[in-house]
């Protein structure tokens, strides 16, 4: 009987998490890919991460701001890791207003490494006005404030389609397999060579995608490289301890006629 | 703990031990006598007292860094995440150290009701600690608002509503717990304050929590009362300070896990968006350990009692110790009682599943189906049972379970389960 009881309990809690695995990804099956950055050792792959942002820059920061990345990221351990020259360089494309100096004036300067990314707005009203009321997200955590994470981006970027027939939209709005709702106001922004990479790499839509899908894990965990490191240093020093802990505890509970 | 004439051996010592008695105590701690026969779900209470003590310190590091403000928590959150030095690894054990205090105080809980903890002589450990665990989950209701995110700010706003159901003044106490007209800044000082505040009541509870427990000692899987110090027990140190580490260790082990390779797994994707007042997530759910709560307070169709109903869930628990009848401690030796209790285990279970799927259809009836059951295992079938139940032989002590006057052969076959 008892046995009876616990084998329901086991069976219960595998619905339940099933369940919610089901519900948390939603209907449509979302278009997998075998992420490096994923698993205990997962890291990124540095060039896809330099070539991600070329696409970031390139295609989607006329739109999506990055408040919370700044130019001297780029060059940190962990991320794209381009050359502190080349960050440099990267910065002083884009300008910033400082100020006020002691006239009392604000000024344009090229940013610096300490700057944050520019955004393509100055605020969200105007973001909103220039994209048919839509606000484009700011990219910096986008992919830790979506359900499916890097996967369900990289699923809407390449989840372009014909509507299906019956299938109503407005204009300037698009059909999407993958979004909520599958309707979107951003148009397709990928395509075949849209952009060109330097290192050779040839660009299609699919890679395109990984590449800029990779800059963007990144950008919402800048850290994930010294989390996976760290976390299996802690891991097996807890291992190594808990076996040293439990044979003391054997030692020292085998005075005393009990099991434990 | 009047019983002890523990002198110092040094001279410092002893001068100082009479004027504040600090080494008779730890002396008292050392030496408090533990029913040998503890087992694993016993080591939970050491584990909720480091998940605690992490709570804090994270928590006092986290508060150097962050910044109480509707326009700037978000963004404080995210430079603790990307650039105060390893300030990703102490706020990912501050927001997974949350999850795992409630799925140890879970653990402790179920423990207390499985084998009787509850019940006489030890019904104030019970209810300060029923007290210390409302307590909690105020303090991570208010924590989860802080990081200013969409379901931080929509669930102060369902939650804080909740209020308004009281009759007459509800809009009037919506108003003051807001600080305004709206979940906004105002409300998130005073949550700040207050999830800064909570954490040392629950530590000074902690301790009249563990004073109350040296009182009449630990309860045991065999529920029956034991001779201290005899053959039964051991000293607290170094025999249950060993296997308390032991199990801590095990647990550190699944919450390292949690922290360095999946720390996003327990929150929602929703709070990594900013605050927006003027949009709504599609579902508003509150954090996992909440969740059974939550389907009681949605299976009620009227709102005033639905918040009754939720507050009544945890009285219930509180005057648990009056409403189970049976003088008998152990479930060992409660067979009917046994399978009731894990029908409730299966019950609050599927509550908390049901709580976060929407409100509607075959959910809403399974939730309406568990909230009945959930009362009635408190308030009609362990009454009850007390009176109806025939409890097995129970052993006169912990070293002699069969010779001991015990008649029931079964028990001299499950002497293993005695002990494990």
């Amino acid at each position: 009987m008892k046995n009876f009881f616990k084998t329901i309990f086991v069976i219960l809690i595998l619905i339940v998490f099933n369940n919610q695995k089901t519900f948390a990804e939603g209907s449509v099956k979302l278009l997998k890919q075998d992420w490096s950055f994923k698993g205990f050792f997962g890291k990124f792959d540095r060039a896809s991460l330099q070539r991600g942002y070329q696409v970031y820059t390139e295609v989607c920061a006329s739109c999506h701001s990055m408040k919370y990345l700044s130019y001297r990221n780029l060059s940190e351990k962990g991320g794209p890791e381009f050359s502190e020259e080349q960050a440099k360089a990267i910065a002083s494309q884009f300008e910033v207003i400082d100020g006020p100096n002691s006239d009392g004036e604000m000024f344009n300067r090229p940013a610096k490494l300490s700057d944050k990314f520019v955004s393509p707005y100055a605020n969200v009203e105007e973001a909103q006005a220039s994209n048919g009321g839509a606000y484009p997200p700011d990219m910096s955590v986008l992919v830790k404030a979506r359900k499916g994470g890097a996967d369900y981006i990289y699923s809407v970027l390449l989840g372009y389609s014909d509507p299906p027939a019956g299938f109503e939209l407005d204009d300037g709005v698009y059909y999407n397999k993958y979004m909520y709702g599958n309707k979107i106001k951003m148009a397709q922004p990928l395509s075949d060579g849209i952009v060109e990479y330097s290192d050779g790499t040839e660009a299609t839509e699919e890679q395109l995608a990984k590449d800029v899908v990779t800059f963007l894990s990144w950008s919402a965990e800048p850290h994930l490289e010294a989390r996976h490191k760290s976390g299996f240093r802690a891991i097996s020093y807890l291992i190594i301890i808990t076996i040293f802990v439990y044979f003391s505890m054997k030692k020292i509970w085998s005075r005393v006629e009990t099991n434990i | 703990m009047s019983d002890h004439n523990y002198v110092p051996s040094s001279k410092l010592g002893k001068w100082f031990n009479d004027r504040l008695p600090l080494l008779t105590l730890s002396a008292h701690l050392r030496e408090y006598p533990t029913p040998k026969n503890l087992n694993y779900w016993w080591t939970f209470g050491g584990i909720l007292t480091f998940c605690l003590i992490t709570q804090i310190v994270t928590g006092i590091i986290l508060a150097m860094h962050y910044v109480a403000h509707a326009d700037l928590a978000f963004e404080s959150v995210e430079h603790i995440m990307r650039n105060v030095n390893y300030g990703w690894l102490i706020r990912y054990v501050h927001a997974n150290g949350a999850s795992m205090f409630f799925l140890a105080v879970y653990i402790h809980i179920f423990r207390s009701l499985y084998y009787g903890s509850y019940k006489s002589p030890r019904e104030v450990i019970w209810i300060i600690g029923m007290i210390i665990y409302f307590l909690m989950m105020m303090t991570a209701f208010m924590g989860y608002v802080l990081p200013w995110g969409q379901m931080s700010f929509w669930g102060a706003t369902v939650i804080t509503n909740l209020f308004s159901a009281v009759p007459f003044f509800g809009e009037a106490i919506t108003n003051w717990l807001w600080g305004g007209y709206a979940v906004d800044n105002p409300t998130l000082t005073r949550f700040f304050s207050l999830h800064y505040l909570l954490p040392f009541l629950i530590l000074g509870l902690v301790i009249l929590h563990i004073w109350a427990l040296h009182v009449p000692g630990n309860n045991n899987p065999i529920g029956i009362d034991i001779k201290k110090p005899s053959k039964d027990t051991v000293p607290f140190h170094p025999y249950i300070v060993i296997k308390d580490l032991f199990a801590l260790l095990i647990f550190l082990i699944l919450f390292a896990f949690f922290v360095f390779y999946s720390p996003n797994i327990l929150g929602h994707a929703d709070n990594y968006i900013e605050a927006n007042p003027m949009v709504t997530p599609a579902h508003i759910v509150p954090e996992w350990y909440l969740l059974p709560f939550y389907a009681i307070l949605r299976s009620v169709p009227d709102k005033l009692l639905g918040v009754i109903a939720m507050f009544l869930a945890i009285f219930v628990l509180v005057i648990l110790p009056w409403l189970d009848t049976s003088k008998v401690r152990s479930a060992i030796f409660r067979p009917l009682y046994k399978q009731f209790y894990w029908f409730l285990v299966a019950d609050v279970l599927i509550l908390g599943y049901v709580g976060a799927m929407p409100a509607e259809g075959i959910y809403l009836l399974v939730a309406r189906v568990a909230t009945a059951y959930y009362f009635i295992h408190f308030l009609v079938i362990l009454p009850v049972l007390g009176f109806k139940e025939k409890t097995l032989d129970i052993p006169l002590s912990l070293t002699e379970p069969v010779l001991g006057g015990s008649t029931n052969p079964s028990l001299a076959k499950n002497k293993s389960e005695l002990n494990f």
